[in-house]
């Protein structure tokens, strides 16, 4: 689905969500409230402007006060991969926006993500993955890295890790490793109407961090469940 | 390697091991390990690509004493797989962050020595990285704070960046480089005009600890050794800031101000001489306690905001 195409769907009576210059912020009418929306739309690159802006819409939610929840609608490259945005500290700037979704939910404002197209590494670290709870849509494309640059890096053959993808979610890019190793919750239907399906995930969405346990129910990470729970059974201080 | 640090005031934190840093920061003989490599907790993953795997998966957690109070304490070790996050590595550390909720310690000390996710388990990385993120939030939340020395040989890159940059306080020597995209991967996504990665001190004054010092990316530069990083995470806990809107909204107004302020600028010496530093060239070559002297000259680069 298109961004326009989702919006149409979310807010069939009209909405006041605008795009520019790739990032997207606004809000439509949600449950005889609204809904507000920042996002990454066209697969742009998320730098320290594009940061600093979602994260302002952000705390101009929770200014607000009240109970709007936050979706985070994610169509992005990676970081802007730039000398200038590292000189200006761009991990500050990511961690900024993260922490501003990780606020307003703590804060009563739900945060839903909802990966429809690309997002990689520290974009998808950013925006969708510091949502409360997370949805595709069949068609999205979010990972860490893409197989060619994998191959680079681990100087294995392509056509070797290709192979070894098919059956290893924790490595491969896709949305279906993504919902295996629990960092996606659910993957919606594009055929029926999103707000209903968007509401249900509001109101399922977990008290505590999950995302683990469904890593372990599905199989992409078979143990990151289990010793997370050792470590906190097991720490006392000295 | 020695896992001991006989004489902290002159053991490099650079050169040092992730159990000798812990050895050395903590009061002495206070540490006590958990999920220790005698219970071989070792990635499932690893063996897939043929690659050897460590006992403690390059991350070495527990609790310990500083100056007699009760701190968790995590330790990534950069020269097992550049101290990436995989599945267990992360897990650990998530696990920790989630057990100080229970505990209540005086701080969370996180060594980072990282070059991000472990491309070998990327998926099981990446998502640890958001749930160490979130865990360390509700630790703020809950009044813990969560402090991150910076210092080791793969620095803090990638993912490891996002989380220092969501901890409290950031303590950073001249080694520890901090940045989410490395030299190289922006030079191979980008070319050698964009960045060169084989001019170290590009390197140094863009990603390195004093340039991160002098834009407020981290609140203290101290001399690379092991004492210097105690005393310094020592002062930090002390000085935590809140999680709360405030501090975000000061965090808001500081980032734009950056961008405002040295959004042209091509290099860091000119964000250097901006700020008021006379002989940008010599900021490089300055001492821990020259280059304290010159921050102390400067217009106000400290904050609460972050």
């Amino acid at each position: 689905m298109t961004l326009a195409e989702i919006l149409a769907s979310l807010f069939p009576e009209g909405h006041a969500v605008a795009v520019e210059y790739g990032l997207v912020s606004g809000h439509g009418p949600f449950r005889g409230g609204r809904l507000a929306v920042i996002g990454i739309d066209g697969n742009t690159p998320l730098g320290v402007e594009g940061a600093a802006r979602l994260a302002g819409s952000v705390l101009d939610v929770v200014r607000q006060g009240g109970a709007t929840p936050i979706l985070v609608a994610i169509d992005s490259d990676s970081q802007r991969m730039s000398r200038r945005d590292e000189l200006l500290g761009l991990n500050e700037y990511l961690a900024h926006l993260a922490k501003c979704l990780l606020l307003a939910d703590r804060s009563g404002h739900p945060t839903v993500g909802l990966v429809y197209g690309h997002t990689a590494a520290g974009a998808f670290i950013a925006t969708a993955l510091a949502t409360r709870v997370l949805a595709g849509l069949p068609g999205a494309s979010p990972s860490v890295m893409d197989l060619p640059s994998v191959a680079r890096v681990t100087k294995l053959p392509l056509d070797r890790l290709e192979a070894m993808a098919r059956d290893t979610p924790v490595f491969a890019p896709g949305l279906d490793n993504m919902v295996k190793t629990g960092a996606v919750h659910a993957v919606l239907d594009p055929a029926q109407p999103l707000g209903p399906q968007i509401e249900a995930l509001i109101d399922g969405s977990p008290a505590a961090d999950n995302r683990d346990a469904l890593g372990a129910e599905r199989g992409g990470r078979p143990v990151a469940q289990g010793i997370a729970a050792e470590v906190v059974r097991d720490a006392r201080l000295g | 390697m020695s896992e001991r640090i006989t004489d902290p005031r002159a053991a490099s934190w650079y050169e040092a091991s992730a159990r000798a840093r812990l050895d050395g920061l903590l009061d002495s003989g206070s540490f006590a390990e958990i999920l220790g490599p005698e219970q071989r907790k070792m990635s499932p993953h690893l063996p897939l690509f043929d690659l050897p795997r460590a006992f403690d998966d390059g991350l070495v957690i527990g609790s310990g004493r500083l100056d007699g109070r009760p701190v968790l304490v995590a330790a990534q070790e950069g020269r097992f797989m550049g101290g990436a996050f995989g599945e267990v590595h992360g897990a650990k550390l998530v696990g920790l962050l989630r057990a100080a909720l229970g505990l209540k310690p005086a701080a969370v000390l996180i060594l980072f020595d990282t070059g991000g996710v472990r491309l070998q388990e990327a998926n099981a990385g990446e998502t640890a990285i958001a749930e160490v993120m979130r865990a360390i939030t509700e630790a703020r939340a809950a009044g813990i704070p969560v402090i991150g020395l910076i210092g080791g040989r793969a620095g803090a890159y990638g993912g490891g960046g996002l989380i220092a940059g969501t901890c409290s306080r950031l303590a950073v020597s001249e080694g520890g480089r901090i940045s989410v995209s490395g030299p190289e991967v922006i030079e191979t996504n980008k070319g050698a005009e964009e960045f060169d990665s084989r001019d170290r001190a590009l390197v140094w004054r863009t990603m390195g600890g004093k340039h991160r010092r002098l834009i407020g990316g981290a609140d203290t530069f101290v001399d690379d050794t092991v004492a210097a990083f105690r005393e310094a995470a020592l002062a930090l806990i002390g000085r935590a800031p809140a999680f709360d809107l405030a501090t975000l909204e000061a965090e808001q107004a500081r980032l734009e101000r950056r961008l405002a302020d040295f959004g042209e600028c091509r290099d860091a010496t000119e964000i250097w001489s901006r700020l008021g530093v006379n002989d940008p060239a010599a900021v490089p070559g300055l001492t821990a306690a020259d280059f304290d002297a010159l921050v102390a000259g400067l217009r106000e680069t400290g904050h609460d905001a972050r």
